[in-house]
């Protein structure tokens, strides 16, 4: 437990005493909030023309549940976002330490596999964690300002779903970096694993042979939509932590056969 | 303390080391000699558990470090050619850093981090980032990482590179300051460092062991021939034959003038003192003597004999097995 915990002080120490991480947090903070200003006010003024249309036609307005969308639409750019910065937080991880040699301090100590590989992860999610707190907060601003007040559940499981996705694309990432020891490897090989995991979608189409379905099953956003809807569905649960578990297990193969084959 | 058997590592078809069997004994300093690529990191890499060998057995401390790798890891300090350092670090957050994945208590932590860093001169440094400070620092710092968890079997690669002449001494002293307490295998090229500190050598050449023994015996066994350093000035040509007649001498060879003196070199068996019969052969041709000194046959004598009769060796076969592929 203390090895544990000293690979995941270690691996935060790490990722904040480097600029990479003031950088993704500064890009991921900006982009994500301009998008939060833009998807607000440009959903508002289209409420508010639909209230003056329908005022002049002497109709009720249409129901519309403003911080839903507002939430289910931000939470979406938020997983975009992800895609593009997990690269970045994952591709040092095992590279930087096999290029400068400091895995054979970690290896020729009396740690475990699995309390490295949990005890980076474990960091990796930490830092993941106070990227995606701004979002939270976001969300209870909508929150406050709603009338009459939105149920939180939206803002619960978007947040939850964000953790899962932005989890199960840390493990792989983490995977890719135990495999190369060049972090612009790393990062690039991470890019095209995930932009294959996000299109696979649209691939598949609206087909309903096996494969299409398997296809369907495979991207890594396709999960993630009814999170941004409010619903929990242990499918969803059960894919992202499988994903995690995936990830963690090829990580610890790959360092095994790493050292089978140095 | 430590037991090698049978030792084989493969890298894909490459073979980097092969059947290499050695002990090593509590307390006693084991110098690993070899030139580039000879299997000395990967020997070390293997005792250290940074990666299994493809064959054989390996045992630190009693516990194989295969089948009871963190055990054998509790056991053993080891610091690889370049210090593995967290350069973003402090040195206090990395040595306890070190501690910790290393098994020390966390109540105990403090004190070895004092004692190590005195032992190693690092106090007043604690707080200095690892990248501000300068190469000699920086293997200090890696090698109060090998020792901070005290371990008994202490593995050092090529510990005094990058050093200036003066660090190399204060590291030699310190070397001899753990004699006797720890176990200890390190490596090198430089030779004199062998010969100063280490109980007993390896001398490691492609991938094999070609000679175990005490500095001491490695040089007498290998200086039964003597050398005799020259030093005359006139005409020389007489010298060869005049020298031959004494019946010790194997070779003579005699080397362009400088400043009008020649430096001469006489090979002899080593059986008998001879030294008086050349300089009378030296006056008997004639000649001025300048200078008379023998040479002692060096470790490196011993190295360089020793590693490159195998790989002479090596050649031989080859051509021999080149000649039988054109018979066939």
């Amino acid at each position: 437990m203390r090895n544990y915990l000293a690979i995941v002080k270690k691996e935060m120490h790490t990722l904040f005493v480097s600029p990479i991480a003031y950088v993704v947090l500064a890009v991921f903070f900006a982009v994500s909030g301009y998008f939060f200003y833009i998807i607000t006010s440009s959903i508002i003024q289209r409420v508010m023309e639909m209230g003056f249309r329908s005022q002049q036609f002497g109709s009720a307005p249409p129901p519309i549940d403003v911080p839903a969308v507002i939430l289910g639409n931000y939470f979406s750019v938020i997983s975009t976002i992800l895609l593009f910065l997990v690269p970045m937080i994952t591709m040092g991880v095992f590279a930087e330490e096999k290029k400068r040699g400091t895995i054979e301090l970690l290896f020729t100590s009396p740690l475990t596999n699995l309390q490295l590989i949990l005890g980076k992860f474990t960091g990796m999610m930490l830092f993941l964690l106070i990227m995606l707190l701004p979002t939270i907060l976001k969300s209870f601003l909508l929150y406050l300002y709603s009338e009459p007040k939105p149920p939180l559940g939206p803002i619960y499981t978007g947040f939850l779903g964000a953790l899962l996705l932005g989890g199960a694309l840390l493990t792989i990432g983490l995977f890719i970096s135990s495999l190369t020891e060049n972090q612009i490897v790393a990062a690039t090989l991470c890019f095209g694993v995930f932009i294959i995991l996000w299109v696979v979608d649209a691939v598949a189409g609206a087909g309903t042979t096996v494969g299409n379905e398997a296809l369907r099953y495979l991207s890594i956003m396709n999960h993630y939509e009814d999170f941004t809807k409010g619903v929990l569905d242990s499918r969803h649960v059960v894919f992202y932590v499988s994903m995690i578990f995936l990830g963690l297990f090829l990580t610890s193969v790959s360092l095994n056969s790493a050292k089978w084959r140095a | 303390m430590i037991q090698v058997e049978h030792l084989t590592k493969r890298y894909g078809l490459l073979t980097a080391i092969k059947d290499v069997t050695f002990e090593v004994n509590k307390g006693e300093i084991l110098g690993f000699l070899g030139p580039n690529g000879a299997g000395k990191t990967t020997t070390m890499r293997i005792l250290s558990g940074f990666f299994p060998a493809t064959e054989g057995k390996a045992s630190v401390a009693g516990f194989d470090v295969f089948e009871e790798p963190l055990e054998a890891k509790r056991r053993v300090g080891y610091m690889p050619e370049n210090p593995p350092l967290y350069t973003e670090m402090s040195v206090d957050a990395y040595l306890k850093f070190v501690a910790t994945i290393k098994g020390i208590e966390r109540g105990a932590t403090t004190a070895r981090l004092e004692g190590v860093k005195e032992r190693l001169g690092l106090q007043g440094h604690g707080e200095r980032l690892i990248k501000h400070l300068s190469k000699g620092y920086r293997q200090r710092v890696g090698l109060a990482q090998s020792l901070i968890h005290d371990p008994e079997v202490l593995i050092l690669d090529e510990p005094t590179i990058g050093l200036d002449p003066r660090q190399i001494n204060e590291f030699r002293e310190l070397i001899r300051s753990l004699r006797g307490e720890r176990t200890l295998i390190l490596s090198t090229h430089i030779l004199p460092e062998v010969s100063m500190t280490c109980d007993r050598v390896i001398i490691i050449n492609g991938g094999q062991i070609v000679a175990i023994d005490t500095p001491q015996n490695l040089t007498s066994q290998m200086g039964r021939g003597e050398r005799i350093k020259l030093e005359v000035a006139g005409s020389v040509e007489g010298l060869p034959s005049l020298l031959h007649e004494i019946p010790q001498v194997q070779n003579v060879l005699i080397s362009e003038a400088t400043n009008g003196h020649h430096p001469v070199t006489v090979e002899a068996d080593g059986q008998a003192e001879i030294r008086h019969l050349v300089s009378q052969k030296v006056i008997q041709a004639g000649l001025e003597l300048y200078q008379l000194r023998t040479e002692a046959v060096s470790l490196e004598d011993v190295f360089l004999k020793l590693t490159t009769e195998e790989a002479t060796e090596e050649a031989v076969e080859e051509v021999a097995k080149g000649s039988e592929g054109e018979a066939e």
